[in-house]
């Protein structure tokens, strides 16, 4: 069953992942034929299976075909959305949990066959992507000993280290670096700004708008161009749920996609096509070693969508894949692709590569404004006409701007708090505030990119 | 009294709204202090301005109220004909039952109903599974098993209401369903992926292209206000549940929604108002309109 095809991407296919590794035949097994499917792998039919997927009884696998099958929905993922290419620098936003352990992995293997390509290759016009990996340390929010951190980053530091050649330089940042103020400073400025944030849930929302800001500051900073997030099937059903109940259906489909290009770097979704439960049985096979940082139960409504969805997926293990796969019906918004590459210094053979690949959706939705905490699309309707005048560049006004539901769950209800609370949110959000109607630039140029001098004059 | 003194021990709590009786309530949906008689008024007052936002009726509508002799069809039974007086609505009303057959259940609740007629005044008609179509649901479930059998009850009941209707002449029917229900719905369809489903559960006026048109007044009124008007009114339900329902799907989505209330009650609401369910229903559109065929083919009353 080994495929002779050198293009092969189909998921299945043993290819993608070890070319040289062959099935070992059980000669216990080969005799058996047909019957007594149970003591075999559902998809080789020849190795005794070691553990189940999530169809269960009717899912065993062995280990190697069970690997195959996850990672060859990741390299489809990658693949199909164009989500890395050659002149990448790639970086993996690594949590210790399963599911980044594994796309830290997956990643690692796509790299060190690419080197290993090119090593191979005379013609050395297609470089190795690079890949980074970022690790947020959230100690400050939370109650834990020093040793205890401490030691979860060295755990961390040894991961990253066996993971090369290729070698991949690893960032601990502190969740208060987003302030660009260091050390005691910047821990009390985020403590008084989620203390001044009394909705349990909109607490913890805003914890995750400023990790992704962070990670989208040490991208740019350093140069990356991709952040990829270990964000699987069973993240992006709970999120699905949260995200009607707490009346941000408008901007659901923009959350949920492969690719997300509203920000500075894109980032990326390659294992959305796989299921929490067989990223864990993949760490515990391979023996992953996870970090297990407890930052303590989600409570209010994020903590109880995501009970609500483990007892579905327990009644019914493709409930998960349902949610994801109704809520995939919503169209995706303009951003949800990888951006063409125009600058002309990057190697023609790349831009070929990539242009190839660039997929146009047929109807999508477009947005030019955003919220200023939460990054969502906003619908025009919403957008009261008093902001079209700019506003005031000193005092943005922060409620004006922001979508319902961070109005309501974020924002202080007493007016006269507001502008204390501007003070203490990072300077990107306030930047954003600023120039709410002003949207996303690159993609506007995009669009007219075709029909531009590039003369200097049309730089805005 | 102390002028001086704050009122911190409980019962010295105003009303926010008229500031003058004392608080016997927190509104579940607001979570407002309230007292008994502005409860009643701001509770008629929000399902009034729903009808007439949503053009609910129109005055000389025969209307069919589906009751079932609980707490949601006895409540909507009282206030729609409060309100059908104080507003001069002009609506000929009457109760419409329905007798699915279950033992222990649905034949107590029909006994609420016939009181229900005397108490308020309107003509009651009930309709059996058993006359329309030869079965019971006991008997349907000895059959299937105690899985899915609210699909089958569900699709009965639809059917079983629009002969009662036809035989009532009435314009439309208007059923309990409150925004609990449809919340939940809303769930149920979105985990199963039923987008044509998902494209009804919110319309508060559906069916308008078949024989009967259908619309829920309770559209956006909490379950707990309903229960809460019932009792303070002392108004006279039958209070338990569908012997069946403990193995229907449904109840995975009511515990969540109800635990969901308790953490922020507003959630309901924008479940059912979701910008989401708007889109997925643009995106439905094809298939609605076959199951709208199919419905309204099965619906018509037999020669």
């Amino acid at each position: 069953m080994a495929c002779n095809s050198s293009t092969c991407n189909s998921s299945g296919c043993y290819k993608g992942y070890e070319e040289e590794e062959q099935p070992k035949p059980n000669t216990k097994a080969a005799v058996n034929g047909g019957n007594s499917c149970q003591n075999l792998c559902v998809k080789c039919k020849v190795n005794e299976p070691v553990c189940c997927g999530i169809g269960g009884e009717n899912s065993r696998f062995c280990k190697d075909c069970f690997k195959n099958n996850l990672y060859g929905k990741f390299k489809q993922a990658v693949t199909y959305n164009a989500m890395i290419t050659p002149p990448d620098k790639v970086l993996v936003a690594f949590s210790g949990g399963p599911s980044s352990r594994v796309v830290l992995q997956f990643v690692h293997e796509m790299q060190y066959k690419a080197q290993k390509n090119y090593d191979a290759n005379k013609d050395k016009s297609l470089p190795v992507f690079g890949v980074g990996v970022a690790f947020i340390d959230e100690s400050s929010t939370h109650s834990f000993t020093s040793q205890h951190i401490e030691k979860a980053i060295e755990d961390i530091r040894l991961i990253v280290s066996n993971l090369a050649p290729p070698s991949k330089e690893l960032f601990v940042v502190p969740i208060e670096s987003i302030f660009s103020s260091d050390g005691i400073d910047g821990k009390e400025r985020l403590k008084e700004l989620l203390d001044a944030v009394s909705d349990v849930t909109g607490k913890e929302d805003l914890l995750s708008h400023l990790r992704i800001l962070l990670l989208q500051k040490i991208a740019s900073e350093n140069g990356y161009t991709r952040i990829v997030l270990g964000s699987c099937t069973s993240r992006i059903a709970c999120h699905v749920i949260s995200a009607t109940v707490k009346g941000q259906g408008y901007s659901l489909s923009a959350d949920i996609q492969y690719v997300d290009s509203r920000w500075e770097i894109p980032v990326v979704l390659p294992l959305r096509d796989c299921p929490a439960q067989e990223l864990n049985t993949l760490c515990s096979l391979d023996g992953l070693k996870i970090v297990e940082l407890l930052n303590g139960p989600c409570s209010g409504i994020n903590g109880l969508v995501s009970s609500f969805v483990k007892v579905l997926q327990e009644e019914n293990p493709s409930r998960e894949c349902t949610i994801v796969r109704t809520a995939g019906k919503l169209t995706p918004f303009h951003f949800n692709r990888v951006p063409e590459i125009h600058d002309s210094n990057v190697p023609s053979a790349t831009r070929r590569h990539q242009k190839r690949y660039t997929l146009k959706p047929n109807g999508s939705l477009s947005s030019d404004s955003f919220c200023p905490i939460c990054n969502s699309p906003l619908k025009k309707s919403n957008f009261p006409s008093s902001l079209r005048s700019h506003g005031s560049q000193q005092n943005p006004d922060l409620f004006a701007s922001a979508c319902s539901s961070c109005q309501f769950q974020i924002l202080p209800k007493d007016p006269s708090l507001m502008e204390e609370f501007l003070s203490l949110l990072p300077q990107q959000m306030i930047t954003k505030a600023k120039h709410g109607d002003q949207g996303n630039f690159s993609l506007l140029r995009e669009q007219i990119q075709e029909f531009l001098f590039s003369d200097g004059e049309n730089e805005i | 009294m102390e002028a001086d003194s704050k009122p911190k021990k409980s019962g010295a709590r105003l009303c926010c709204v008229c500031n003058q009786n004392r608080a016997a309530l927190k509104r579940p949906k607001t979570l407002e202090q309230i007292c008994r008689e502005c409860f009643y008024a701001v509770f008629e007052e929000e399902i009034h301005q729903v009808i007439l936002e949503n053009q609910l009726f129109k005055p000389g509508d025969r209307i069919a109220i589906g009751a079932s002799g609980g707490k949601d069809s006895t409540v909507l039974a009282y206030v729609l004909s409060e309100l059908n007086r104080r507003h001069n609505y002009g609506l000929d009303l009457f109760l419409l039952s329905v007798d699915e057959g279950i033992t222990g259940y649905r034949d107590d609740s029909l006994e609420t109903v016939k009181r229900n007629e005397l108490q308020y005044g309107l003509p009651l008609k009930i309709v059996s599974y058993k006359d329309l179509y030869g079965w019971t649901m006991d008997e349907i479930v000895k059959m299937i098993g105690l899985k899915n059998n609210c699909t089958f009850c569900g699709v009965f009941r639809r059917q079983a209401l629009d002969r009662g209707a036809a035989l009532l002449k009435v314009d439309k029917v208007a059923t309990g369903h409150n925004a609990d229900d449809i919340a939940e719905t809303v769930l149920l369809n979105i985990l199963r992926g039923d987008i044509a489903r998902l494209s009804r559960c919110t319309s508060i006026i559906t069916g308008e292209d078949g024989p009967i048109p259908r619309c829920k007044p309770f559209k956006y009124t909490y379950e707990k206000e309903i229960v809460m008007y019932a009792y303070f009114k002392k108004l006279d339900y039958f209070s338990t549940e569908c012997i069946y329902s403990p193995n229907a799907y449904r109840g995975f989505a009511r515990e969540f929604i109800k635990d969901l209330e308790r953490i922020r009650p507003r959630a309901i609401l924008d479940i059912i108002k979701s910008e989401m369910v708007q889109s997925l229903c643009l995106a439905g559109g094809a298939e609605s309109r076959f199951t709208k065929a199919w419905h309204w083919s099965y619906s018509r009353p037999k020669q």
